[in-house]
């Protein structure tokens, strides 16, 4: 539990030396509620610096996607509202955009079970990615050239209908088809659901170089916590909606609560469920 | 016996016997088969893009026929009389979108339709209000008459209903592939929450969409104008599309004009040849008993969309 409060979350993001640059996201203790009355996230605080790798772990329900959905704005589509708190990109409060905007100013997400269209060809699902953009035919050619360097497998399946294709097609397509709008930040939600390891290790990989080369900053929502934390250089666990761990994600590998919880190599001799409850109950407390 | 016979056999050495006239069923078959393809494609267009089965449709084939002989008797040359017409189809799909589907976002599609049932009563009801309820005339100067082809006689109409309807079908058929609000129609079509996460903005591609949809009304409006007089019973005419959909899929634009020609044809066939045993009229019901029929075997229409699923 020490890791907790160590290291301010900017610090760590910003690879720089000047520690004190605004993040890029931040989200102050945004409440959410959906459909009036059900009340999802509790007052979730976190920042993404520029260039920066940020996990964003916790079992299902804890409201991984209702986070992402928020900062993107996609909630509404689902009767969703941010009731308190404030979202602010890049300078700019945002939480009262439309994702039309939002993709605009370089915040897209790429949503939870790809969601590729699957009547459209693969390039075509790419080309819906440049519609925001008004840059010229030939800038947006070079890219969807960009993104078959990437991604060479899609350019293999290039006029094939997307419904067709593999789940781990579908996925590159989902997240070239981000890249064509040329954002600054991506929201990957569970980029590994349902892939086989190797496949999710191929695609980390693929982002990784993304973060490197193009310096699209990313917030990733993972349940596969041992992958998202070999790739993150930052991490939030929420649980019920609140955070209730935050560090670097070097730190919260080596948590022991972590480690139990999360990745399941908790050493020593089983905790009763007694116990367990308190510190949950202890633990909501702190954050 | 006979009464067999006269059902299954009799009609048949009819048409073999008088094989022209036959030919000239057909033909008037397949011409009433395209104003109903007409019709259906608006249909096919909207519930493609947004899953609503647009009850209006009739109403909006209506309006834009009034609207048009609207301006001309205003004396507007006609191409500015079909130039306005456009004008307040697409500010009629503006409206539209703000008035009835923006607030009824999200809301399930059953709710949608009968807002549209609504909405046709609405239009129909403005139509009235603006334009007077009496039948017009409409003439925008297409060729009647007609001519022949060996022994067979072909109205010049026909050909200008068939050949409206082809570069129609064809000019959708170009935006949707080829242009990139097409192509943000189809991917709006395939998932909304998609569509909106790469940031398409939904309510543009609805208003795209019922334009898309007013000016195929307004090409129906002066087809079915110049052939009946503009007249209020041209809103029923959206039932006649409902069993062409059934046939052709509800989200397929080719599906609209083969299951429109198919329902023409045989409605016409059926009356002239089988008609007379039945106590006449069948026309009035042929199209829904053959759509009855084809729910049974092929639910999704002969073109619709195949639903994908990878195994």
């Amino acid at each position: 539990m020490s890791v907790q409060r160590e290291a301010r979350p900017d610090e760590a993001n910003t690879p720089t030396v000047e520690a004190e640059k605004a993040p890029l996201l931040s989200v102050n203790s945004i409440e959410v509620i959906y459909d009036h009355v059900i009340l999802v996230l509790k007052g979730v605080s976190l920042t993404v610096g520029e260039g920066g790798i940020v996990a964003l772990l916790g079992g299902n329900g804890a409201g991984k996607t209702t986070t992402l959905k928020a900062i993107s704005n996609l909630l509404k589509a689902e009767r969703g509202e941010v009731t308190k708190g404030t979202i602010v990109f890049d300078g700019e409060q945002v939480q009262d955009l439309t994702p039309n905007d939002l993709v605009r100013r370089g915040v897209i997400q790429v949503m939870e079970g790809r969601h590729c269209f699957e009547h459209l060809s693969v390039e075509e699902n790419l080309l819906t990615g440049a519609f925001t953009r008004s840059d010229g035919a030939a800038e947006i050619r070079a890219d969807l050239e960009r993104v078959y360097a990437y991604f060479p497998r899609l350019k293999d399946r290039r006029d094939a209908q997307a419904g067709y294709t593999s789940g781990g097609e579908q996925q590159m397509t989902a997240i070239g088809r981000a890249l064509m709008s040329r954002p600054r930040m991506m929201l990957l939600d569970e980029p590994s659901m349902g892939l086989a390891p190797q496949l999710v290790e191929e695609i980390f990989d693929i982002v990784r170089q993304l973060n490197d080369k193009e310096g699209v900053s990313i917030l990733l929502a993972e349940q596969n916590t041992n992958m998202a934390l070999k790739f993150a250089n930052f991490g939030y666990i929420l649980e019920n909606g609140r955070v209730v761990l935050d560090g670097e994600a070097s730190a919260l590998r080596d948590n022991d609560d972590v480690k139990e919880f999360y990745l399941g190599i908790g050493g020593g001799e089983r905790r009763s469920f007694r116990e367990f409850k308190s510190y949950r109950r202890r633990k909501r407390w702190l954050s | 016996m006979q009464v067999l016979f006269d059902f299954l056999i009799g009609p048949f050495f009819q048409i073999f016997e008088a094989p022209i006239f036959f030919v000239e069923v057909v033909i008037g078959g397949m011409a009433a088969g395209i104003m109903y393809a007409l019709v259906a494609i608006g249909f096919a267009v909207i519930f493609k893009a947004s899953g609503i089965v647009n009850f209006a449709q009739g109403a909006m084939v209506l309006f834009a026929g009034l609207t048009l002989v609207g301006f001309l008797q205003m004396g507007a040359p006609l191409w500015l009389a079909l130039i306005a017409t456009v004008v307040v189809m697409v500010a009629l799909a503006y409206a539209v979108e703000r008035v009835v589907l923006g607030p009824l976002v999200n809301q399930p599609l059953i709710v949608l339709f009968m807002a549209t049932i609504g909405l046709s009563f609405v239009i129909e009801g403005f139509g009235e209000l603006a334009w007077g309820s009496d039948v017009h005339r409409l003439d925008v100067g297409l060729p009647r008459g007609s001519f022949f082809v060996g022994d067979i006689m072909i109205d010049r109409f026909h050909l200008v209903a068939a050949g409206s309807a082809g570069a129609l079908v064809v000019a959708i058929v170009l935006f949707m592939q080829y242009t990139k609000f097409g192509r943000a129609l189809r991917a709006v079509a395939d998932d909304h929450q998609a569509a909106l996460s790469v940031g398409i903005p939904l309510r543009m591609i609805w208003v795209i969409t019922w334009s898309i949809a007013g000016v195929i009304a307004l090409v129906a409006g002066v087809m079915w104008g110049t052939q009946a007089g503009i007249q209020f019973s041209l809103v029923l005419i959206a039932f006649k599309a409902l069993p062409v959909l059934i046939l052709g899929g509800f989200n397929s634009i080719t599906g609209a004009i083969v299951a429109g020609l198919i329902i023409g044809v045989g409605e016409t066939v059926f009356e002239v040849y089988w008609g007379q045993m039945m106590g006449g009229a069948t026309e009035n019901w042929f199209a829904y008993v053959v759509a009855m029929i084809f729910l049974f075997f092929r639910p999704q229409g002969l073109f619709g969309e195949r639903i994908i699923e990878r195994v």
